[in-house]
């Protein structure tokens, strides 16, 4: 294995705000110190890129003093919440920016998508633009007129190919577009999430080719995504970036399971509910545990959840109704579960503080985030209270099968298979 | 795949080398040029009727208002040349470096959305800009054929000199000069959009500085005519005339200054936009 793209302290600096009369004077500042052969003042200054905390200097460092090299035929898949610099990389990567400091060496030739259509004129037909766009992603006329047949093909837009782009649906052009870009030759590709356009089906079928393009034909790939799951199935390694700077660099489950961590620690896995004086029943806290331990935000399908709820019961109450119920990222509701469903009815209960664990067995919910909403009615009075989305998890499945499981519920079968011949 | 591990295809630096003129991969991309031309032509005309006649119907509507205005109402001498042709020749020309400098001066912020997006030589840009406008020149040009050869017949007798052939030459140092300043604007606006203001009515201007509505000749003697000397475009639309009429005045020693000035403005156009295309992404 040789390398492919070797990083050296990379690094690239922002201005924030915007640029107007006080960036001339910057400008003639730093000119001045070249010509007197100093090093540029406002690279000394600059903050770490943390977008949520007010910082103090104009200039933040994007990236700061990376270092990592790429092997030929890896998918490497990079991570990190927005603002951690992925897109940054990429664009120097690219070489759409230069970097401030540091230098990246690269053998072979890159392709990059971060975007689809770059290019795209409205006013040309499908035909002109495949030509249009493979030239500006670095085609040549007659690699374009070799592979054309194949592009439309997989585009899927055969009908419309003649006609002008601004005619096409949106889906349609962005079939056309991935279908140019897909076919690049080149020994690196940067794709940055593109996939998050277009239909399902297309969806899994760039995947599949983008797998085609590594795996079948040993091409290096780097890939940017939110979709764990897309990463997950795609790459065999990966970088966590963080900051400006890379957490964690190896294996794909472990970069995952590191951005993971990072990232929805501030998302609730427990959280104490507001004191109301008034209320005949109330909610007091609620958490999500796993093996005994509060969670961490992330729950492995092999792993049993318990939600654990407290009650304050302030009155005598003779019909009271205890609920909750799982909500996914689309906001569906999956599952739903209330007090009846172990006592056969609603309950009659005196004051007094109860706790409850409710218990989600283990591979029953497919990979996806998942809140969690809880209820308590007097059945009597019919006074409710509610508290939706209170708390949050992400269910993550390290297979390396499949991208997604489909639907709503992971329930692994058993597939024994027996001979019946013998 | 060279598994040599000393040799690196690209090495991305914080700056290019000042004259690192990337030949070979404009070279590569000399495709792209290409379908950029070919873009800019169909796309401006796609759902007109006209067409491609649009580039007649400018020129020939300024050269009428200008048969009126400095013809008729303010007399200004032609050298003896039809009017309608001589207007057309001088706008002509200078239409095709007033619409080069002004194509390649906003390399930059109009194509912000591609650059932002993908690599290739930036330069390939204001390269295919130029040639795009090597059409519209021609197209122009022909306008010019069926003016003098209408007038052929009407008054003014055509003779046509060995000069015809320093025309490509003439256009050479015009596109040169277009390119150089144009890229060193564009360069400029990327941080600056006080640039792009100053040379949309810049151009305007330098248009009356520059022998379009009148001969070199007309100046002769005049307090002022240095202000036109200076103008490195001057000599270049003389000569241009006298190319095609064989009437005007061209001084060698003012043609050598042209040549000159292309020469630095190329140059030194190149040095800063080999800069700028690195980091003008964050600053459009």
């Amino acid at each position: 294995m040789s390398t492919v793209i070797k990083v050296e302290n990379l690094s690239k600096q922002y201005r924030l705000g915007s640029i107007g009369t006080g960036s001339i004077s910057h400008d003639l500042n730093r000119w001045w110190h070249t010509v007197r052969g100093k090093e540029n003042p406002y690279l000394k200054i600059g903050e770490t890129n943390d977008r949520s905390t007010k910082g103090n200097s104009e200039y933040v460092w994007s990236l700061r003093d990376l270092n990592f090299e790429i092997e030929q035929g890896d998918a490497v898949g990079i991570i990190g919440r927005n603002g951690a610099g992925k897109s940054t990389l990429l664009k120097i990567l690219s070489r759409v920016t230069g970097p401030t400091t540091g230098s990246v060496k690269v053998r072979g030739r890159i392709a990059s998508l971060l975007e689809v259509g770059t290019g795209f004129h409205p006013e040309l037909s499908g035909r002109e633009n495949i030509f249009l766009n493979g030239a500006i992603l670095g085609m040549r006329k007659h690699e374009i007129q070799r592979k054309f047949d194949e592009i439309v093909d997989f585009s899927g837009v055969e009908r419309y190919i003649d006609t002008p782009v601004k005619r096409y649906s949106s889906g349609m052009y962005v079939r056309l577009a991935f279908a140019v870009a897909a076919h690049l030759e080149s020994e690196i590709l940067i794709v940055d999430e593109v996939l998050a356009v277009g239909d399902a089906e297309f969806q899994k079928k760039c995947l599949g080719k983008m797998q085609d393009v590594n795996a079948g034909e040993g091409r290096t790939v780097l890939f940017v995504s939110h979709n764990m799951n897309a990463v997950n199935r795609l790459c065999n390694k990966g970088i966590t970036l963080h900051n400006g700077g890379i957490s964690f660099e190896g294996g794909i489950e472990s970069a995952v399971k590191e951005y993971l961590n990072l990232n929805f620690s501030s998302k609730k896995s427990a959280i104490d509910f507001e004191k109301k004086v008034d209320a005949e029943v109330q909610l007091v806290k609620a958490a999500l545990v796993k093996n005994g331990s509060k969670l961490d935000g992330t729950i492995l399908t092999e792993d049993e959840l318990i939600i654990k709820i407290d009650y304050a019961v302030n009155i005598p109450i003779k019909q009271l109704h205890l609920s909750m119920f799982l909500k996914n990222e689309r906001d569906e509701v999956v599952f739903f579960s209330d007090i009846t469903d172990h006592y056969g009815k609603y309950l009659k209960i005196n004051p007094g503080n109860y706790q409850v664990s409710l218990k989600i067995p283990n591979n029953i919910l497919v990979p996806s985030s998942y809140t969690v909403s809880f209820g308590c009615v007097n059945r009597d009075t019919l006074k409710t209270y509610h508290q939706t989305d209170a708390l949050f998890f992400e269910q993550i499945e390290l297979s390396q099968f499949r991208f997604q499981r489909p639907g709503y519920l992971n329930f692994p079968l058993k597939w024994d298979l027996k001979n019946i011949e013998e | 795949m060279p598994i040599d591990s000393n040799t690196w295809d690209i090495e991305i630096k914080p700056k290019n080398k000042l004259f690192d003129l990337q030949l070979k991969e404009v070279w590569h991309y000399r495709d792209l040029m290409w379908l950029f031309v070919k873009r800019d032509f169909t796309a401006q005309f796609k759902q007109t009727i006209l067409g491609p006649f649009w580039h007649v119907v400018q020129p020939a509507l300024t050269t009428i208002m200008f048969l009126l205005v400095f013809g008729k109402i303010a007399k200004i001498p032609t050298d003896g040349i039809a009017p309608p042709a001589f207007y057309m020749a001088g706008l002509a020309i200078w239409g095709y470096f007033s619409a080069c400098f002004t194509g390649t001066s906003n390399t930059f912020t109009s194509n912000a959305g591609i650059f932002g997006k993908v690599y290739f030589p930036r330069i390939v840009t204001p390269i295919s800009i130029i040639l795009s406008n090597l059409v519209k020149f021609g197209i122009q040009i022909a306008l010019l054929i069926c003016i003098i050869v209408y007038y052929n017949f009407n008054g003014f007798p055509y003779h046509a000199t060995i000069h015809l052939l320093y025309i490509p030459l003439i256009l050479i140092v015009v596109a040169g000069i277009s390119l150089g300043l144009g890229i060193i604007f564009s360069s400029l606006t990327t941080k600056y959009r006080d640039f792009t203001v100053l040379l949309g009515f810049a151009i305007q201007l330098l248009m009356y500085a520059t022998p379009v509505i009148y001969p070199l000749s007309y100046l002769q003697g005049k307090s002022y005519k240095w202000i036109i000397d200076l103008n490195p475009l001057s000599s270049l639309i003389e000569a241009f005339k006298y190319c095609i009429f064989g009437k005007g005045l061209v001084e060698p020693y003012s043609v050598l200054y042209s040549v000159v000035f292309m020469m630095v403005s190329v140059s030194l156009g190149y040095i800063i936009f080999n800069r700028v295309e690195k980091t003008f992404m964050d600053t459009v």
